[in-house]
């Protein structure tokens, strides 16, 4: 079966920046994207979790776009003057999707 | 003295009081017991209807007077005041730098409406009334200190830390629509409308926050385990004389409005606790430098357990002391 080349790119942020990262995303053209739960992780600023939080402040999420390669870098500019100072990981890989014409 | 010794036993030996020290027990021990996220939110989405329908019911029952416009701006003061103090108290007392230290001011002016809704507690098991519109002085003491902490980064050109979504998200945060929102139901429906649930939201409220704190519990004890390498004995001593400190400033202004044994107890409460909802979201967007284990440890590891097991009794004992029983 045909497939085309193109990008995933997984952003790893906190909850609080969620509407923020997602607006900065559909500003630079990219309409299409998935938010997921994370259930907790450890990094440069200590462990976390899911369970028990009382407030969105120590809460991850993990945003997940598929783009065209052309669309990458101006995705990865917006996304960047959002993440850059909060703590989180941006992921890029190369993928391989079915139906071009909806990226 | 004796008094205050008797009330803070009969406070420990309470379900609620017993429940936060369970969760915390089990997080210390590394225990598995945990609530679900989904379960914590709904019984805290029961906690705040239930107190702001009650302050509703409670004001539509004993009428609007000048008490209500003059504790709200005494809230608003407070909350937009403490931070400086907290601020200099914690500069004083540890080593940690002027961008932490104005997060962690922050949360000391802005309130824990866990610990209003556990003196209200207290109040309703010793029989004790207060003026019902407290509650919406909680609501408008959430915000103000927010901007003072931010002031205190930037030293009054704190414009560039702010957007419109920030406000929006601070203003209309969830639990302060819920507050605002079930206390105005409360007013409109007023005894009428309790009678019509209070099956829902009186009987089961003390059993509901039982539930609540013992994941509260368990989320302090966490939080010391995670974030106790980060404060220094500094810190730490912070965390109890600031809301000792907080709680007289609201002394003084409880006297000021002549409020009653419950009212004073209540702003007490509110000037002595930090938040630890509300303002560690706004921080983490506004002040990402700022290390959310020095502010979220202090306000919900150190003044929280402070304030339910030792403050409340003592507050309570001042507020008595003051308006004669």
């Amino acid at each position: 079966m045909q497939t085309h080349r193109a990008k995933r790119v997984e952003i790893t942020i906190e909850q609080v920046m969620q509407s923020r990262l997602t607006t900065a995303i559909e500003n630079a053209g990219v309409t299409g994207y998935t938010i997921l739960p994370v259930f907790g992780g450890s990094g440069r600023s200590g462990k976390w979790a899911r369970a028990g939080q009382i407030s969105r402040a120590e809460g991850m999420l993990q945003v997940v776009c598929i783009v065209r390669p052309e669309k990458l870098d101006p995705l990865l500019k917006a996304a960047f003057a959002v993440v850059e100072k909060h703590i989180g990981v941006v992921c890029v890989t190369d993928c391989e999707v079915l139906r071009a014409e909806r990226f | 003295m004796a008094d205050i010794f008797a009330l803070a036993a009969q406070n420990l030996i309470s379900p609620v009081v017993l429940s936060f020290a369970l969760g915390l027990f089990a997080a210390l021990v590394r225990s598995d017991l945990s609530v679900p996220e989904a379960v914590a939110k709904a019984l805290s989405i029961y906690l705040l209807f239930a107190i702001g329908f009650k302050g509703g019911v409670s004001v539509a029952d004993h009428g609007i007077d000048a008490g209500l416009g003059l504790s709200l701006l005494a809230g608003v003061i407070m909350s937009a005041l403490i931070p400086f103090i907290a601020f200099g108290l914690l500069r004083v007392l540890s080593s940690i730098d002027r961008l932490n230290a104005a997060a962690v001011a922050g949360h000391y002016g802005s309130i824990s409406i866990v610990t209003f809704v556990a003196a209200t507690s207290v109040l309703e098991s010793q029989g004790i009334a207060a003026e019902g519109y407290m509650v919406a002085v909680a609501a408008a003491m959430e915000a103000p200190a927010i901007l003072s902490a931010l002031w205190l980064v930037s030293r009054g050109s704190n414009g560039h830390r702010m957007d419109s979504t920030l406000w929006r998200e601070i203003l209309l945060n969830g639990s302060i629509v819920l507050l605002v929102g079930s206390f105005i139901i409360g007013f409109a429906t007023g005894p009428e409308g309790m009678e019509d649930i209070s099956g829902f939201i009186v009987a089961p409220f003390t059993g509901v926050l039982c539930l609540f704190l013992l994941d509260m519990g368990l989320v302090a004890g966490r939080g010391m385990q995670k974030g106790h390498h980060v404060l220094g004995m500094g810190a730490i001593l912070f965390g109890v004389l600031m809301p000792v400190t907080g709680s007289i400033i609201g002394f003084g202004c409880a006297l000021l409005l002549g409020l009653s044994t419950g009212g004073t107890l209540l702003l007490m409460t509110l000037s002595a606790s930090a938040s630890y909802i509300a303002v560690p979201a706004a921080m983490r967007v506004a002040l990402p430098e700022a290390n959310p284990s020095i502010y979220l440890t202090l306000s919900l590891g150190v003044t929280f357990p402070f304030n339910l097991v030792a403050g409340i009794p003592l507050y309570l004992a001042l507020a008595q002391a003051a308006n004669g029983g």
